[in-house]
């Protein structure tokens, strides 16, 4: 039960981590994500590095759609923008700390250039647009031989930290958290300033928005180049653990995932992104061993994990936006205020 | 270089690319009836497609109905499943903006694809040809039999449709509630029927498209992703203009048919895209589509 | 009375038509520089249409804005508000999604300067000028609009009376020049009119701000305003002080029809 929670200072209310509570787990969340490499099985190490990247790229996508209401369908296709960018730079010899940088802001600039004409216009026209950027984008994944390496793909070099090569899930997964809690720590902070406040604006009343002296063209690019920014790290991040990427990566339905991760963790919130993105990673991680199991008495199950997948996709886009549109926030939400009265309070 | 241009095989592309316009045309329909009634594009009209293929393929095919009774059958139950459609998901989202119905819409897609994939398969299946194959030649141009009657076939369903719409009650009914709800309602029309059957509609129309397509190729999952090329008719054609969609469709398919002549199929495949891309650009509400004024 | 103040927001001529459908049909009118002008006239008047001319969502096919003297016809709606120029709306429009502080502070907006960078990142500058608006906030707007214990609440849940409050504070938090509001009192019951009339003098007296307001209770426009503008079908069919405009006959006729100018009834029944 939550008692004596009081703000004496205004620079203390607005405070991430205002009460000793909470800076505890931080501190123990961190000291987590140092030890779980250590400790953890190499199944869940690499599940983890795959988390990570989720994560980064669902924080990404929901500054663009959740907090700014931009709806994209490409976001998998720039995630391969800064894989493919990624790539490039790191076989020719640029270290990581310089190519996933660069790898955002192409994808980021390659936003700005996609939002440009659709921004003006209603957010049905942004959606048709980001999709069809992501049919093209793929094309040129496919097409362009001599920088992506074509249908056979690309491979790319360890990424190097003073010296040592990253070449292990175990090293890639302090890499992948470090990435992750920089980045998520800025997408909140975002929102503690007027940039972010104005990116909810511009999705609950436009008008007013503008009203109020905000320039919507500016800032909705910007929402737009910051949620590819992520995206191109997050594909950067991918390039250099899995070393090797092909363009049958980054489909629609990466770009659907990702969607169906911030619909269920919660659209408009960090933590929602988190929920999400877990959630959605070990959705099919549970579908697999379902199929497993069930592949005991009906062989010919596993032919059908990747169509279930879709359709548990799907289902739960659907479901949760019939039932908690709010997502698993909202349910995390009544389960901490049902603990802060307990035992008084039922 | 060669001696002169070929105009003969221009002329036979885009004979064929125009007529291929009218299937577009007729997907386009789809999509635009639920803008006009809903206010929403609808990603899953290429399921509806592959709806309408898979149950026509199981009832003529898989059963060995006769065609006459496998067809309505297939419209019926593929009616039945777009009711469903609204009843289950868009009638709990009426409230809500238009980006979360939109986005079940994509859920609602992938899940159909899914589905279909899992219980049919992913394999093509070979329908048999509905159309008469008999080619038309006119001069030194051949064209398809079945891209021909397709052309008319997508004709007369577009031209019932409108009629249909200019002209009955029910249809008049629906444009009304579309256009105003709320005065819809206080004028006694029954906006939740209409907006039912807007979706029957557009399901009805996806389902004649996608059996049409399927017996002119072959039937696959890949089915359900030929609707979202005709996201670029419907933008080049405005939103929520069925004569839009119309000229559109026919220039969208020239276009298409050109392209894949002179510069290959990858290319085709592309060609919607970037029509979308440069249509937003210069004119983002289409031919026809009328502009948007908000009410402040 | 003092010297005539000068007119700090002009509207010249304005012409705004929608199709067929002639919303302001030659308006022109002044709002001094210090004063609270009120806009009345039946339902449909245009009076929505003129705040949202002059705000800059409607582009009037002629007719010119004129604030403080400067032609910012040209000017987009947000950067009309960088100049000073605030407004609440018929309808609340606050941000759903967003707390009361959250939405007041939005308000602040123009004046801050964070990039999205420098907000990302937040420590050093971004927080410094969060926590000086948030101050500010506190002490000009919050304590004096008396929403204190409110403050941390979504915006959704609130009662009506305290939404149209925090929409104001917001406003106020523009610092502006120039207030425009639009039915303030509209659903309010007496004490919250009382509460609100008693703000917006305030607003007047100790701010100094110009106040434009459209409403349709008599009894506040009566009280309050120093000068009164009335439309009817998108024409001004009079103006001047409340006394002058309540014994105007065509007035009269406008709200209470032909046989209440015969009659001699008086205008300004409340609404």
């Amino acid at each position: 039960m939550r008692i004596g929670d009081f703000r004496e200072s205004y620079r203390h209310d607005e405070a991430l981590f205002a009460t000793p509570v909470a800076r505890a787990w931080f501190a123990a969340l961190l000291a987590a994500l140092l030890l779980f490499p250590l400790v953890g099985s190499g199944y869940l190490v690499g599940l983890a590095c795959v988390l990570g990247i989720h994560v980064i790229a669902s924080a990404g996508l929901n500054i663009m759609t959740g907090y700014t209401g931009l709806i994209s369908l490409g976001h998998a296709a720039f995630m391969g923008v800064g894989c493919y960018t990624a790539a490039y730079f790191a076989q020719r010899g640029l270290p990581f700390v310089l190519t996933l940088p660069l790898a955002g802001l192409f994808a980021a600039a390659l936003g700005v250039v996609v939002g440009m004409p659709s921004l003006r216009i209603k957010g049905l026209y942004l959606a048709v647009a980001t999709l069809a950027m992501q049919f093209l984008l793929v094309y040129v994944f496919r097409e362009w031989d001599s920088v992506t390496g074509g249908v056979r793909g690309v491979n790319v070099p360890p990424a190097e930290l003073l010296g040592v090569k990253l070449d292990t899930d175990q090293r890639m997964a302090w890499l992948i958290a470090a990435c992750a809690v920089a980045l998520l720590l800025a997408a909140r902070n975002l929102f503690r300033t007027r940039v972010g406040r104005a990116f909810i604006a511009i999705r609950d009343k436009d008008i007013s928005a503008e009203v109020l002296g905000i320039d919507l063209l500016r800032y909705k690019l910007a929402a737009f180049a910051i949620g590819s920014f992520y995206a191109g790290v997050a594909g950067a991040l991918l390039a250099y653990y899995y070393r090797a990427m092909t363009p049958e990566y980054f489909t629609l339905q990466l770009s659907i995932f990702y969607l169906a991760a911030i619909i269920v963790g919660g659209l408009g919130s960090t933590l929602g992104s988190i929920l999400g993105a877990v959630f959605m990673t070990l959705v099919p991680e549970a579908l697999r061993a379902i199929v497993s199991f069930i592949a005991q008495w009906a062989p010919r199950a596993v032919e059908i994990l990747s169509p279930i997948q879709q359709v548990v996709f799907g289902l739960l886009i659907i479901g949760f936006l019939v039932f908690e549109p709010h997502g698993l926030l909202e349910i995390w939400r009544r389960v901490r205020r049902f603990f802060h009265l307990w035992p008084f309070r039922a | 270089m060669n001696a002169g241009f070929d105009w003969i095989v221009l002329a036979e592309f885009s004979a064929i690319g125009l007529l291929s316009g009218g299937l577009l045309a007729l997907i386009a329909l789809g999509f635009v009836l639920i803008y006009k009634g809903t206010g929403v594009i609808n990603f899953a009209m290429g399921e509806f497609m592959m709806l309408g293929a898979y149950f026509f393929y199981t009832a003529h095919v898989m059963w060995g109905l006769d065609l006459w009774l496998a067809l309505p059958a297939t419209l019926a139950a593929v009616a039945l499943a777009a009711a469903l459609v609204e009843r289950a998901i868009l009638r709990p989202l009426s409230g809500q903006p238009v980006i979360s119905v939109l986005m079940a819409t994509i859920g609602l897609a992938s899940a159909l694809h899914g589905g279909v994939d899992a219980v049919w398969g992913g394999r093509n299946y070979e329908m048999p040809t509905l159309l008469p194959r008999k080619p038309l030649i006119v001069g030194d141009i051949l064209i398809p039999g079945q891209l021909l009657w397709s052309f008319l076939l997508a004709a007369v369903v577009i031209t019932a449709f409108t009629l249909y719409f200019r002209y009955s009650r029910t249809g008049i009914a629906m444009r009304a509630a579309a256009s105003d709800p709320t005065t819809a309602y206080v004028l006694g029309i029954d906006v939740r029927r209409t907006q039912r059957l807007t979706w029957v509609f557009a399901g009805l129309v996806g389902a004649v498209a996608g059996i049409v397509v399927a017996s002119m190729t072959s039937l696959s999952p890949a089915l359900g992703g030929a609707a979202l090329g005709v996201l670029a008719v419907i933008i080049l054609g405005g939103l929520d203009s069925i004569a839009g969609a119309i000229v559109a469709g026919l220039v969208i398919g020239l276009l298409e048919s050109l392209t894949a002549g002179y510069l290959g199929g990858k290319v085709r495949d592309i060609v919607p895209y970037v029509v979308v891309l440069v249509i937003l650009l210069v004119r983002p509400y289409g031919l026809f589509g009328t502009r948007q004024i908000e009410r402040l | 009375m003092t010297a005539e103040a000068a007119p700090l927001l002009q509207v010249e001529d304005l012409h705004l038509a929608f199709g067929g459908i002639k919303a302001l049909a030659g308006v022109s009118l002044a709002a001094r520089a210090g004063q609270i002008t009120a806009i009345i006239g039946p339902n449909g008047a245009g009076k929505t249409s003129l705040f949202n001319a002059i705000s800059g969502f409607y582009k009037p096919q002629r007719g010119r804005v004129l604030f403080d003297g400067a032609d910012i016809s040209a000017l987009g709606a947000s950067r009309r508000a960088a100049l000073g120029l605030a407004r609440t709306f018929q309808n609340v429009a606050l941000f759903r999604g967003m707390t009361v502080l959250d939405n007041i502070k939005l308000g602040g907006h123009t004046r801050l300067a964070t990039n999205p960078l420098a907000a990302m990142w937040y420590l050093g500058g971004a927080r410094r000028e969060e926590m000086a608006l948030r101050q500010e906030i506190e002490r000009e707007v919050i304590d004096f609009l008396e929403i204190d214990h409110v403050r941390h609440q979504g915006v959704a849940a609130l009662p009506y009376g305290l939404q149209k409050r925090v929409e104001l504070a917001r406003a106020l938090a523009m610092r502006p020049r120039v207030l425009m509001l639009d039915e303030p009192v509209a659903g309010m019951n007496r004490e919250e009119t009382e509460d609100m009339a008693r703000f917006i003098l305030d607003i007047q007296e100790e701010r100094g701000i110009t106040v434009l307001l459209i409403e349709h209770d008599m009894g506040l426009v009566m009280d309050i305003a120093n000068h009164v503008v009335v439309l009817n079908f998108g024409e001004v069919i009079g103006q001047g002080t409340p006394a002058e405009v309540r014994a105007n006959p065509e007035v009269v006729r406008a709200y209470l029809g032909d046989t209440a100018v015969a009659a001699g009834a008086p205008a300004g029944a409340a609404a």
